[in-house]
């Protein structure tokens, strides 16, 4: 794979490498400048909580930052790879290698058991079938939902279900692992057991934490928080 | 891939049951009426064409004129009583050969009387159209010659005039003639074409010459060919010598036909296949309705599912991978109309074709050929619905409700 490629040669490239990243919505008089200019550079390993008003970028960022979507001006690398010069199914590769996702409203599948949910992104990954089932209670186990596998998401609290998709997104040990506000639902005891869990697995596995919080308490398990203001960073 | 998109397929065809089954009941009608039609059809001619040969693939019909059947306006001379004994002189692979008046009259007996086909041959007649006796004899060469009023009596026309009652040696009156009746036949039953064979009154030519037709006509010689002689050639050498006998100059069209029975029963069998592929077309029509409905519940189930495909191309499904997993879907559903449809057709060829009166043929090919059909009315018309999904921008479809 090209990514690969990227990785091994000269100088390791910093994980994540925003240069005047710009995105624009709309058209004409209508257009909505969601992101105005953001340089960002974020090294492997790192653990980098993402704060700023509502509106304010921080999904439109990360959406950018996962890959889902392209900067309307300025420039992407992720490990070196400039993600414009991508095309669709390439950076679906880019995200079923490297990227695990933590949305904003969960966006688990309805009517599927928390387990298949789980066990989604290794089935992109052609993981065999038992191997799939036991990394995905063992994902299941570190969220603390041991017990719950069979229940669909329609069964479960919203912070179950906010943690049926932090397991989704950690099943597959990913470089990069993107969460917009996972703490959103959770109580603060909830909220601090999550913290640890990402914590754990950014000191213990190195993979590298990006995450979009409201509340100071939860930032503070960051190594850097990053404020957006305006779809700009701002130095506060 | 396939296999898990084949099971995916299933779990969504099994949470939408009602909704599958009624978007499949377009195919499972289509692919039915199909197999039906054929199977029947075929049943069809395999019955008319057996019948036909059990008359005797050695059978060859002569009349005058070229086409079958009534309505000719031929002004073509009637054969002769002398062309029957030079056919059966001058050919040497002919075994017997039968020379044929006939006429449908009212034949009465006391109070009953009973429309029929009377016909005028002889002795020769029994063995080329492998009729037997039920009880009775045959004509005497005293009838033949003498022109006698005997007739032999169909087992239709006995029952109609006779009842339960033995009719050897009673009368029927015929026009203005009385018959005694001498033999009776044993019964054939329907024919092919759902005519009674067993509806026939015969007596000697002579005796229907003068008593009935009034001429010296013979309108059909029926000619029976010796055990491994070729069809075709025994054609060939009766066409040869009616041609002379009927001074036909060379170049100039036989004004009479010499068919055998692949011919009639090809002809008769005609009528069917055009049935069947006209029914067939109809059917297939069903199928392209059937298709439609699969594309339309198809891209309702995308609307539905946007949300759900957002997440997982997200999540690192290629557009390949979701294509495949909406047009599996779509020809998982097609399929099982397939197989419900050919379960449904054979279950229902076996219950019409004994109300029918044919034989129950299967053909497995038009099974085969159906399933194939249904299998890819699933990928043609799955295909522009699994596309749409596969081209959905993740984070639109993320956002959609
Ligand atoms: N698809 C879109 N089309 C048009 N405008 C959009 C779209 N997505 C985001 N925006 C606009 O871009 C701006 C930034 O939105 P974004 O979702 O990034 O904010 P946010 O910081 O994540 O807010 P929140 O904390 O409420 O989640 C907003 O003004 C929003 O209206
Ligand atoms: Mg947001």
């Amino acid at each position: 794979m090209a990514a690969d490629d990227a990785t091994s040669t000269g100088e390791p490239a910093p994980l994540i490498e925003f240069r005047a990243v710009t995105k624009i919505y709309g058209a004409g008089l209508a257009a909505v400048s969601a992101l105005d200019g953001v340089d960002l550079v974020i090294q492997q390993g790192e653990f980098v909580a993402v704060m700023g008003p509502s509106g304010s970028g921080k999904s439109t960022a990360m959406n950018i930052l996962g890959c889902l979507d392209t900067p309307s001006a300025g420039s992407y690398r992720f490990r070196g790879i400039p993600v414009e010069s991508l095309d669709r199914n390439q950076r679906a590769r880019l995200r079923r290698h490297y990227l695990g996702f933590v949305f904003q409203g969960f966006n688990l599948l309805n009517r599927t058991t928390a387990l298949e949910n789980v066990e989604l992104p290794l089935i992109y990954r052609h993981t065999p079938r038992a191997e799939r089932h036991a990394r995905a209670r063992q994902a299941l186990d570190l969220v603390g939902l041991t017990g719950w596998e069979r229940h669909t998401p329609g069964e479960l609290s919203g912070g179950q279900q906010q943690r049926v998709a932090i397991a989704r997104a950690i099943v597959t040990q990913p470089s990069l692992l993107l969460a917009d506000e996972p703490t959103g639902n959770l109580d603060t005891a909830r909220s601090h057991e999550i913290m640890e869990l990402l914590a754990g697995l950014n000191r213990e596995q190195g993979i590298t934490v990006l995450m979009v919080t409201h509340e100071p308490d939860m930032a503070e398990y960051a190594h850097r928080v990053i404020h957006f203001r305006d779809g700009r960073i701002s130095d506060a | 891939m396939i296999w898990n998109a084949f099971l995916l397929a299933l779990r969504e065809i099994r949470r939408n049951v009602l909704r599958s089954v009624l978007t499949i009941l377009g195919i499972v009608i289509g692919v039915a009426a199909v197999i039906v039609m054929v199977t029947l059809g075929d049943g069809a001619t395999r019955q008319v064409t057996t019948q036909i040969e059990s008359l005797g693939t050695n059978l060859l019909m002569i009349r005058v004129g070229q086409h079958m059947g009534p309505g000719q306006s031929s002004n073509a001379p009637p054969f002769s009583l002398a062309d029957t004994v030079a056919v059966g002189r001058d050919v040497p692979s002919v075994r017997a050969v039968a020379p044929s008046a006939s006429q449908s009259m009212i034949a009465i007996v006391g109070n009953s009387n009973w429309s029929t086909s009377v016909t005028g041959t002889d002795n020769a007649f029994f063995s080329v159209r492998n009729w037997t006796l039920e009880s009775g004899r045959l004509f005497s060469d005293g009838d033949l010659q003498g022109g006698r009023s005997v007739c032999v009596i169909g087992a239709t026309v006995r029952k109609e005039l006779f009842g339960a009652l033995d009719p050897i040696g009673e009368k029927i009156r015929l026009k203005s003639m009385a018959c005694q009746v001498i033999g009776l036949l044993q019964s054939k039953g329907q024919s092919s074409m759902g005519s009674d064979q067993d509806d026939l009154v015969l007596m000697p030519l002579r005796t229907f010459q003068r008593r009935i037709a009034g001429n010296q006509d013979v309108s059909l010689i029926q000619v029976s060919i010796r055990d491994g002689e070729s069809t075709d050639s025994a054609k060939g050498d009766l066409e040869r010598l009616l041609r002379e006998r009927r001074h036909i100059r060379p170049g100039e069209q036989d004004d009479f036909s010499v068919r055998d029975m692949k011919e009639i029963a090809s002809m008769l069998t005609g009528t069917t296949q055009v049935l069947t592929a006209l029914l067939t077309a109809v059917a297939a029509v069903s199928l392209l309705v059937g298709g439609i409905g699969i594309m339309n519940i198809m891209l309702v189930s995308v609307t539905e599912r946007t949300r759900e495909i957002g997440i997982r191309l997200a999540i690192g499904a290629l557009e390949r991978e979701v294509l495949t997993q909406f047009l599996v879907e779509a020809v998982a559903l097609s399929s099982l109309g397939g197989i419900l449809g050919i379960l449904l057709a054979i279950g229902a060829s076996l219950g019409l074709a004994p109300l029918l009166n044919v034989p129950f043929v299967f053909n497995g090919g038009i099974v085969l050929l159906a399933f194939c059909f249904s299998a890819a009315v699933g990928v043609i018309f799955g295909y522009f619905p699994a596309r749409r999904a596969a081209r959905l921008d993740p984070i639109e479809a993320l956002r959609r409700e």
